[in-house]
């Protein structure tokens, strides 16, 4: 007997018992379909947050303040003079550009508009770092640095909250602490980033920030960003940089008193996360197949009880035991294998749903439904369904056919 | 070929219970002719379902031999013996045990199909069913026929495969007794006309009288006739 012929038959045998092979098929259905969504949704955060991670900028390294482990005493501070000795090009030739940057939080208001910002003090190469671009205006120039200069570039939710609109704004004077800022630019809208918006901002000259809103004492900054010059010099960059400032703070045995992160850094590590998410919610889903595949063994325990007599005919007409076996294998993997085409369609329909509903909720969240995903499920479902389905069948095919054959 | 389609020496089934032994068959030899036609009768518990099996092929002797077609079965393994079933016998039951979702004519292939037949497999099996008077019903379904008729498709169930003998337990035990007279009369006439080797298991003496012998089993042992 041939394997078409027996999924054939297995075919007519299910139809024979619709609602049953249904119902067995649904617990399929919503395993797979819950496996499929969440490994959506899941690889949908990775990319979410992926993404995010890179609109940052490209081929960045970030150095804070501090070490590792609480184990550092004194850590020298990051200063302005560090900065200025990673743009070395002979000590550091895989980097590109040094953005030091200052941070802190002011009240910015415009006639009765007022809204609570970050404020960043930024060099000119801070815009080309982190790749700002502009609506309408200029970027901050070394003239402004030199000078002082009360201007500002706002993002485009600093925008939005003061003056209702991102264009024509240029020129205006806002009040940054009560201080009067002149607007410069516009910058464009960049989306979130995992380190808070990068939209609800204000840039200003670093010497500006530096004399009349964050004080800080000694030159201090608080993130170095450096670009290297390819996606290629990253490590040899960022190691470049490491030994530079531990010549510079004096470290020559120790932990590091800074950290250098890569932009790679946070990707692994927020793929790390996400991972453990999506293993996670792929594992709590695969309980609820492994229950479907249960139910599929259940119902071929019946089916095989029910059959005896029929198993016992076969056997006396001369049906060995593969061909008993083949005959219930096929049926329970068909139920799986029908069950986890369905549910692929499901799934693949609920992670399109949970997309819409988290943009309708301003997430900006894509649940992908990968061909590894849809492999795995198949796989894994026929898998289930031989699986469970070898008990019942191993038991149809040791029945003695003169024993089946007198069963009522 | 062998004179004798069936020879068996000293055959015996014994079942353990615990304890106690049970000997549903003692140790019987006998032997049948190629196109003979026989009955197996006695009252229950004397071994002649036992008999049935082993002469079938469906259950393995304690002890004994049981040539069938020339060839030794009595201490084959499962699937071998399946293969012999398939080649070599034909059964036809008391209850028709034909599948009831299938029709007529799958019914009748299946033995063809374990067979590992494909080609000319309808063909085999229509012939079967016109031989057995059927032509017109290749396509129904057991529900659809009547007690004669789905005896009818057993028949040719059992014909089909060409095997060395054909086993029929109570053939005409379900049927009324027109049906019955007609099954018998196609058995007859198959036994006749086509020299097939017929053994039929009954305790109705009407059918027994219309055999060429009959073999008498009480505990498990042959009565002489």
């Amino acid at each position: 007997m041939n394997i078409g012929q027996a999924i054939l038959e297995a075919l007519e045998s299910l139809g024979a018992n619709k609602l049953r092979s249904g119902l067995t098929i649904l617990g399929i259905v919503i395993g797979v379909a819950a496996v499929i969504a969440m490994l959506a949704v899941g690889a949908g955060a990775q990319n979410t947050i992926t993404g995010s991670i890179s609109g940052i900028g490209s081929n960045l390294i970030f150095v804070f303040q501090g070490g590792m482990s609480d184990s550092v005493r004194n850590p020298k501070p990051l200063t302005v003079n560090d900065a200025e000795a990673l743009r070395d090009v002979f000590a550091a030739p895989d980097i590109e550009a040094v953005a030091p940057v200052i941070q802190g939080n002011a009240e910015i208001t415009y006639n009765r508009e007022a809204t609570q910002t970050q404020i960043f003090g930024v060099t000119p190469e801070y815009a080309t770092v982190r790749s700002y671009e502009l609506i309408e205006g200029e970027l901050i120039n070394s003239e402004h640095i030199l000078g002082r200069s009360s201007v500002a570039l706002i993002g485009p939710d600093v925008a939005d909250a003061l003056f209702d609109r991102r264009e024509g704004v240029t020129g205006e004077t806002i009040r940054i602490e009560g201080q009067p800022f002149r607007v410069l630019g516009v910058l464009a809208p960049k989306g979130g980033s995992s380190f808070g918006s990068q939209d609800n901002v204000i840039l200003l000259p670093f010497s500006t920030a530096q004399t009349r809103l964050i004080r800080r004492s000694r030159e201090r900054v608080d993130v170095i960003f450096i670009q290297a010059v390819s996606a290629d010099a990253v490590d040899r960059a960022s190691q470049q940089a490491s030994e530079i400032l531990r010549q510079r703070h004096r470290i020559t045995l120790g932990e590091d008193d800074f950290t250098v992160f890569t932009q790679q850094d946070f990707v692994a590590t927020a793929q790390t996360i996400t991972n453990v998410l999506t293993v996670f919610l792929g594992g709590i889903a695969a309980i609820s197949l492994l229950v479907g595949g249960i139910g599929i063994m259940n119902i071929m325990l019946v089916s095989v009880t029910e059959r005896t007599r029929e198993i016992g005919l076969r056997k006396a007409l001369g049906a060995r035991r593969r061909d008993i076996l083949i005959q219930f294998l096929s049926e329970s993997s068909l139920l799986s294998l029908i069950g986890g085409l369905i549910g692929i369609g499901l799934g693949w329909l609920i992670a399109f749903v949970v997309g819409r509903i988290a943009a309708a909720s301003g997430t900006d969240l894509n649940p992908a439904v990968g061909l590894d995903a849809i492999l795995l499920a198949t796989i894994f479902s026929t898998a289930v369904g031989l699986f469970f389905g070898l008990y019942p069948a191993n038991r149809a095919a040791s029945l003695e056919p003169v024993e089946a054959l007198r069963y009522e | 070929m062998a004179e004798h389609v069936i020879e068996v020496t000293d055959l015996a089934k014994i079942y353990k219970m615990g304890e106690i032994e049970v000997k549903a068959l003692a140790g019987v030899s006998f032997t049948i002719d190629r196109g003979e036609i026989i009955s197996i009768m006695g009252p229950s518990g004397s071994g002649k379902s036992t008999l049935m099996n082993l002469l079938g092929c469906l259950d393995h002797p304690t002890r004994g031999s049981y040539l069938l077609d020339g060839e030794q079965v009595s201490d084959l393994r499962d699937d071998q013996l399946a293969m012999i079933r398939n080649r070599k016998v034909g059964f036809v039951f008391q209850n028709f045990n034909l599948l009831p979702r299938a029709t007529a004519l799958a019914n009748v292939e299946l033995p063809l199909r374990y067979a590992g037949i494909t080609r000319g497999r309808t063909d085999k099996a229509k012939s079967a069913l016109e031989a057995v008077g059927l032509a017109e019903r290749v396509y129904h379904k057991p529900t659809e026929l009547s007690g004669g008729q789905q005896q009818r498709v057993a028949i040719a169930r059992a014909l089909v495969n060409d095997p060395a003998i054909i086993m029929a337990d109570e053939p005409t035990g379900n049927l009324d007794s027109r049906s019955g007279k007609e099954i018998m009369e196609l058995i007859l006439r198959l036994n006749k006309d086509l020299g097939r080797t017929v053994i039929i298991v009954t305790h109705d003496p009407g059918v027994a009288a219309q055999t060429g012998r009959v073999l008498r089993l009480r505990d498990g042992l042959l009565e002489d006739a």
